[in-house]
């Protein structure tokens, strides 16, 4: 018999669990996880999708069973809740701290990228309003001529 | 009543099923890689917003069938996209044009639909709008830069805008059904959604440099079923054929 984790712990681990599509977040400092708890003895997780067709959804249900596999918890329930809808708001401050050192521009209130991620110019012109996934759009820096994802705020 | 939102929500999952096959027929095709990307992605809005309506209109009918079944099972008179939505790509103008077209009855659609009555159907509209508004904003400012772009491809949109806009009048076309829902407060007549439509259409069209049809004919017959036109079974005999060939395959 496994020891129950409390929920704190089951948060944590959460947050080792990366995002398939940006491994250097985790889901959590994506802002989907929106609740853990107890329901009886198993652990209940809700979810939000990012955008309402990622591809990722499904593989990310099948990392946070297995994460949880791991560490001893075979009974999981995972929720999908679509509302409130997931926003950019939600993600962590680390979260936004690490896709800037990634390479990805975070999502800004500006509604376009602060800088180029890479040399920290301002002077930045949108290529594309969508890049490599639905959440992000493709821009490019006017000083070093890099192209460079921008993680849309939504 | 359930008969009506039965039919609400598959004239809403249709139109996005439809169209996000459509657009989706363009990946690899498109002009340039980032038109090509954006194409790809939209349709996958669309079709993660079928799985929503879909999932809903499949729950409601309460006969034990999946979003999956609605989508892949049925043929063509069960339909209840516009037509608008079926019509073959044409060139990457013409593609644009529906898109600008559809995106703007969309994006005033669900600016409805968020305070719907039916806590279900607000929130599947809360979650689309976000994405619909971010359709229209490109599928606009595309238009217009073609539109006033060089004589080719501003010849090219006018043509696309006269070949597309009687197709647009179905999307606004209200029936009894319609008028149950809105009485219950779930869902705005589509009849009221054309002002906003008409507003933002000739805000972006008069920014593009074309001329909106005079004609106030609209082709009908595929938000009731009676009508589809005749291209609607070609794109389901591709979209369906596995499910059709290999019954209940899965992956």
């Amino acid at each position: 018999m496994v020891k129950t984790p409390d929920i704190d712990t089951v948060w944590q681990w959460l947050d080792q669990v990366p995002d398939p599509e940006i491994p250097v977040i985790s889901l959590v400092d994506l802002g989907i996880v929106r609740d853990v708890a107890y329901q009886g003895d198993r652990v209940r997780i809700t979810l939000s999708p990012t955008y309402s067709g990622c591809p990722a959804t499904r593989v990310i249900e099948e990392d946070v069973r297995t994460a949880m596999r791991d560490h001893g918890i075979d009974q999981v329930i995972i929720n999908q809740q679509i509302s409130p809808p997931w926003t950019t708001d939600w993600m962590s401050d680390k979260g936004k701290a690490k896709l800037k050192d990634y390479g990805i521009a975070p999502p800004s209130a500006k509604g376009q990228p602060e800088a180029c991620p890479i040399c920290g110019a301002g002077a930045v012109s949108l290529v594309s309003q969508f890049g490599s996934t639905p959440c992000k759009a493709h821009w490019r820096c006017e000083e070093c001529r890099e192209s460079f994802d921008y993680f849309k705020c939504i | 009543m359930g008969d009506h939102l039965f039919e609400f929500l598959l004239r809403q999952g249709d139109n996005t099923l439809i169209l996000s096959h459509r657009i989706s027929e363009w990946c690899g095709h498109a002009p340039i890689i980032e038109e090509d990307i954006a194409l790809a992605n939209i349709a996958l809005d669309l079709l993660g917003q079928t799985q929503m309506w879909l999932g809903l209109a499949a729950e409601v009918e309460g006969a034990g069938r999946s979003a999956d079944d609605l989508a892949m099972l049925r043929d063509a008179w069960d339909f209840r996209n516009s037509i608008l939505v079926e019509r073959p790509n044409g060139d990457f103008g013409q593609t644009m044009m529906r898109q600008f077209l559809f995106d703007a009855y969309h994006v005033e659609l669900l600016n409805r639909l968020v305070s719907s009555a039916d806590e279900r159907i607000a929130a599947i509209a809360a979650k689309s709008l976000k994405e619909v508004e971010y359709h229209v904003e490109r599928s606009a400012s595309i238009v217009i830069a073609l539109g006033d772009g060089s004589e080719e491809s501003h010849a090219r949109m006018q043509a696309a805008l006269d070949d597309q806009w009687t197709f647009a009048g179905e999307l606004f076309e209200t029936d009894a059904g319609d008028h149950a829902l809105n009485d219950a407060g779930i869902a705005p007549l589509p009849s009221e959604l054309r002002a906003g439509f008409n507003a933002r259409a000739t805000a972006v069209l008069g920014d593009a440099t074309l001329i909106i049809p005079e004609t106030t004919f609209a082709h009908s017959g595929g938000r009731s079923g009676k009508r589809h036109s005749e291209h609607l079974g070609h794109l389901l005999t591709q979209m369906q054929w596995l499910q059709r060939a290999y019954p209940g395959a899965t992956w």
